[in-house]
């Protein structure tokens, strides 16, 4: 059999070999850690998706082994795709931190920090990238757009104050959905993701605007405010359907399912979409085969208060010397299990 | 009198009709292209001419055709892009209102070389007039055998339709207009792959603009070689300005490249120098999105040689003290122009028109917009300054598509040459008001605008 060919890439400091065609950003998740730059509006199950938030601007110090010339300007790491001997640096280049930094107070501008209200606390990927790379303090001193609430059917509702244009949404109405009705209108910050007029978004798959939508602007309406997500216990479940895998995560308040989910990766994309049949109408305990606890990054909030058996950080286990320092949390963590 | 190659029978009567433009030589290109030449000597001879793109970004239009991809059994496509949509710039309209043949002949020619069997020129929605003279010339050229099935007995078949565009400046921009084209939403695309790979309906493709596809017709007539003679440097033949602004005769003008700026400028040849009698305060030499230059950088570059209408001169001295040739576009301010209400107006159509596709650009044009807006009403502070100079900085070079860097530059190049200005404004907010800029009528000057 023929040699697989294989890339080598470098991302702050870190190398790792990929096949022909990943993106850097697919390079970095094979890596994983601190080095994975986020994203924003790049989806690896939604065909074409990408490029367009900028949040995964990276910088390439060396194009390739053969053409070891830097790349001029910072590139969109999920669009960007790796040659042999690429060194890329992401969280190690001060330009792509001040880029970062910029996108976010760009984001932020029309998007509400209402975290403390919105159904998506826990769940939103701006809320992180916010912590992380943005500033105390909007230097932004005008009127922001503000909208209505839409109900889009009766099972989803938007929000259009807190949607960031990331066109996840549009990529599943074209790409998975039949008679679309929902898309973009409008141009530049007057864009509105909207379905044609008075029309609802009703088909099969139309739920899944909802997993795919990065922050609160698409809620599910038979979920909205029913809980707090990390007051909530999820867990694997399926169930024979006709038309999907049935392949889902219940996210259980006490003994009662009350949303249902796709599963998500660790980078919160959904591993396989769900119809509308097993995401609004299969609520019941008795619909379902349960598997196990949805496995949740100790990283996420949605992780506090329930564990599913006691797993240390790593860095208490293998070093000594911090686990000595970090008697203190060891034994919090003790007291929790 | 300067040489004219495109322009040249501009003044007789009827050169928009076939038949007028045929008397005047119109056409010979086409005859030699198609029956004397293979499409690749009409390549050599573009690329020998120097010709470099008119539609602003100067790329060597030889060298452009010969990336193009061309794979067995895959149509290629030749799209002309007439969108015309950037503010001062309004010479293609003029070449298609007044001589559409000029065009389509260009067309024929290009195509040829292109191995394209369709071809488009695409027209910016609102231009309908241009659109009706195009297809009345394209029915012209059909009878006369020049378009169509076999042409001129050639065995070469070329169909050209001309499509309204969807009426956005971004859909000038290549990508965007390719899915125009295509029936969809005008937004660019994210590159690679490039058009000559997979541009319309993922066919290779060349998108130029509609004076670089004019030009090919007299580097077709009288050789590359010749076409590289007029002009300077790698600027080489003759170029469409469109000059505007406070000039005493503004107007589509057609140079020779290498014409000092100082001479375009004040000679009677050309725009006769300042209208009323005023000062030159600045100039934005190549369309609103290239940077903004004060009378003395604008005339003279930091080397104190004289500035010549090429895309190196104009150049000279990077952004900081240089501009670009850009798409054309001149426009001359004299001293009583308000730097930062012209700032401002030409933010204001980019926050409009940008897409909306990438953060940086959708949210940060609307923000300089609005700070500018803030300042030009009296209520700036001297942060603001340095505020835009962020914004701007944070835009430039971190979008999908140039357009969020044509939204950067002038705001760059207005404080990087007028900051003084700026601070003038804020300092003496009523003043700035008042300084007969043409302004008082506009609004309420103190209206609070910060909520
Ligand atoms: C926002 C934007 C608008 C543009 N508008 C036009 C236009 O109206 N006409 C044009 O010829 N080129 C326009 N361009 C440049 C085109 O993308 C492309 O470079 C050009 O049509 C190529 O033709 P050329 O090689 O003959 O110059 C625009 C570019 C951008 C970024
Ligand atoms: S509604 Fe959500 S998924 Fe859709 S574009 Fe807005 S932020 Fe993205
Ligand atoms: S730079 Fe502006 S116009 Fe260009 S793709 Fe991005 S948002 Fe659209
Ligand atoms: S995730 Fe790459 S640009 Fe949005």
């Amino acid at each position: 059999m023929a040699e697989e060919v294989k890339l080598k890439v470098t991302i702050d400091g870190i190398s790792v070999e990929v096949a022909p065609g990943t993106t850097i950003l697919n390079a970095a998740r094979q890596i994983g850690g601190d080095i994975v730059p986020p994203a924003m509006c790049y989806y690896s199950k939604l065909e074409g998706s990408g490029g367009k938030c900028r949040t995964c601007l990276v910088k390439v110090s060396k194009g390739s082994e053969k053409d070891p010339r830097p790349m001029p300007k910072l590139v969109a790491s999920c669009r960007t795709t790796v040659m042999d001997g690429m060194e890329v640096e992401n969280i190690t280049s001060p330009d792509v931190v001040d880029a970062r930094k910029a996108v976010v107070e760009m984001l932020l501008i029309n998007h509400p920090l209402d975290c403390p209200v919105c159904d998506q606390a826990g769940e939103c990927k701006l809320q992180d990238l916010g912590f992380e790379h943005g500033s105390a303090q909007t230097r932004y001193e005008f009127e922001r757009r503000t909208f209505e609430r839409i109900d889009i059917g009766d099972k989803i509702q938007l929000h259009m104050n807190r949607c960031i244009l990331c066109y996840r949404c549009v990529f599943v109405a074209d790409q998975i959905t039949d008679k679309r009705t929902h898309g973009i209108i409008g141009r530049g910050d007057h864009a509105e993701i909207s379905t044609y007029i008075q029309n609802v978004v009703e088909n099969d798959f139309s739920g899944n605007v909802i997993d795919v939508c990065p922050v609160g602007a698409l809620t599910d309406k038979t979920f909205r405010f029913k809980n707090r997500v990390w007051f909530t216990k999820p867990v694997d479940a399926h169930r024979d359907c006709p038309t999907c895998s049935g392949k889902v995560t219940l996210w259980y308040k006490g003994k009662d399912a009350i949303r249902v989910t796709a599963r998500k990766d660790e980078f919160g994309e959904v591993e396989e979409f769900i119809c509308n049949t097993c995401r609004f109408d299969k609520k019941e305990t008795s619909d379902w085969k349960l598997e196990e606890p949805t496995p949740i990054s100790d990283q996420s909030v949605i992780s506090s208060n329930h564990y599913t058996h006691f797993n240390p950080p790593a860095v208490i286990e293998n070093n000594p010397v911090l686990q000595e320092q970090n008697l203190e949390q060891l034994a919090r963590t003790e007291k929790l299990k | 009198m300067a040489r004219k190659l495109l322009l040249t029978h501009i003044d007789v009567p009827g050169i928009h009709t076939f038949e007028v433009y045929r008397q005047k030589g119109g056409y010979r290109a086409v005859e030699k292209a198609l029956k004397t030449m293979s499409p690749d000597d009409v390549v050599e001879e573009v690329k020998k001419s120097g010709l470099r793109g008119r539609g602003g970004a100067g790329f060597p239009t030889g060298m452009k055709w010969s990336f193009l991809a061309k794979p067995e059994g895959v149509p290629r496509y030749l799209v002309c892009n007439g969108d015309e949509s950037e503010p001062g710039t309004f010479k293609d309209r003029f070449l298609m209102t007044h001589i559409p043949h000029a065009l389509l002949e260009g067309m024929i020619v290009s195509s040829y070389a292109l191995g394209a069997k369709t071809s488009y020129i695409y027209v910016r929605g609102e231009m309908m007039p241009q659109i009706r003279i195009l297809e009345k010339a394209i029915e012209e050229a059909k009878v006369a055998g020049f378009l169509g099935k076999n042409i001129l007995g050639t065995g070469y078949d070329l169909e050209i339709y001309v499509q309204p565009g969807g009426g956005a400046y971004i859909c000038g921009e290549e990508t965007a207009l390719l899915e125009s084209l295509e029936g969809k939403r005008g937004n660019p695309r994210i590159k690679p792959p490039f058009p000559a790979i997979a541009g319309l309906y993922g066919c290779p493709t060349v998108v130029n603009n509609v004076e670089s596809i004019a030009a090919t017709v007299p580097i077709i007539n009288d050789g590359g070689e010749e076409y590289a003679k007029i002009g300077i440097e790698r600027s080489t033949g003759t170029k469409l300005i469109s000059a505007g602004g406070n000039l005493v005769r503004p107007g589509v003008y057609e140079i020779e490249l290498g014409l000092p700026v100082e001479e375009f400028i004040y000679s009677d040849e050309y725009c006769g120098g300042i209208a009323n009698g005023k000062r030159l305060k600045a100039v934005v030499a190549g369309g609103s999105s290239v940077p903004i230059l004060p009378t003395n950088l604008i005339l003279k570059t930091i080397n104190g040689n004289n500035r010549l209408m090429t895309y190196e001169s104009l150049a000279d001295g990077g952004f900081q003290t240089g501009t670009s040739m850009g798409s054309g576009g001149f426009i001359a301010f004299d001293e009583d122009q308000c730097i930062v209400r012209n700032t401002w107006n030409f933010t204001r159509f980019y926050h409009h028109e940008s897409c909306g596709q990438c953060s940086p650009c959708r949210e940060g044009t609307g923000w300089m917009e609005k700070v500018l807006h803030k300042i030009e009403m009296g209520h700036g502070d001297l942060s603001d300054i340095e505020l835009l100079w962020d914004i701007q900085r944070r835009i430039e070079g971190n979008t999908i598509c140039p357009l969020g860097d044509a939204a950067a530059w002038p705001v760059a190049a207005a404080i990087r040459h007028f900051r003084d200005e700026f601070e003038w404004h804020i300092n003496h907010p009523q003043d700035a008001l008042t300084h007969n800029f043409g302004l008082a009528h506009y609004a309420d000057p103190l209206t609070p605008i910060v909520s």
